[in-house]
């Protein structure tokens, strides 16, 4: 076995007992940190798909910025597990069943698909994640949807500060 | 990779964060499962752009085919921050009005 196969299913598996662990933990504040575990190895797939650009944003946009927020927000509300609200189990039962028929439907429509069987994604080649491709396509063809993100992000910003003072 | 190894890695961690979003009471852990919602859909983008690169690069080396689906995930890496921002000071909203992140206490909208 390869070692890209071998990081593969290191970091599927990575990815996916963390997000488990996000519904499980009790504390939120541990949820945040199973959070922040599956946002890297997340990171490690793009690395192994060559998207270093997008592996570096994700680290420093969501484990960096997004998850400081959410921590920071946790703890100035001063929540822990005596807190914490539940359902009841009859609630949880139902919607785990929900979400695996929903996930049953989606493993069942991509075995179907044929535009699927045999097609594979380009591990460690190909130059288009590398910065000065993304650059260029995203200040000649994507200009104008990267300035009207800006506007979007000020009037995030004006809502928030608004919202907060309120 | 056989692309359906990543499909269906994203669509577990999507429907782990359905699950989330049905079973938490808590805003804050919910506001979380649809951030790891966002995250398997960029996941399935990036592997997609990368499906379609490898069929393009067969017959010409210097293509830039798939690159589209790499800058869609770094739009909507933009949305979720902004998002997040609004988001997490509605929260902090409703926690000062409440004093509880409990979404039950939010089930109807007067008062």
């Amino acid at each position: 076995m390869a070692i890209t196969q071998i990081l593969f299913w290191f970091l599927t598996v990575l990815a996916l007992l963390s997000a488990l662990m996000v519904l499980l933990s009790k504390n939120p504040v541990y949820s945040v940190l199973w959070l922040i575990s599956v946002f890297f190895a997340i990171s490690g797939h793009y690395i192994l798909l060559n998207a270093q650009f997008l592996a570096i944003v994700n680290m420093i946009v969501y484990a960096g910025a997004i998850m400081v927020l959410f921590l920071f927000v946790i703890m100035l509300m001063n929540l822990n597990k005596e807190t914490e609200p539940q359902k009841d189990i009859w609630m949880k039962i139902a919607g785990t069943i929900a979400g695996g028929c929903l996930l049953m439907v989606f493993i069942s429509l991509v075995r179907q698909a044929k535009e699927m069987t045999g097609r594979t994604a380009l591990l460690k080649t190909g130059n288009i994640g590398l910065i000065d491709n993304l650059g260029k396509a995203l200040f000649s063809d994507y200009v104008v949807p990267f300035e009207i993100s800006s506007v979007l992000f000020l009037s995030a910003m004006v809502g928030a500060v608004v919202i907060g003072k309120k | 990779m056989p692309i359906q190894y990543y499909i269906y890695l994203a669509l577990s961690l999507f429907s782990i964060g359905v699950v989330g979003v049905l079973t938490r009471r808590n805003a804050i852990i919910i506001f979380m499962c649809i951030e790891l919602m966002l995250n398997a859909t960029n996941l399935l983008l990036v592997a997609f752009s990368k499906m379609h690169h490898a069929v393009a690069l067969a017959s010409n080396a210097a293509t830039q085919v798939g690159i589209e689906g790499q800058l869609f995930v770094f739009f909507i890496m933009v949305v979720a921050a902004a998002e997040v921002s609004v988001g997490l000071a509605i929260i902090v909203m409703m926690y000062r009005n409440t004093h509880s992140i409990d979404v039950n206490f939010l089930n109807r909208l007067k008062n």
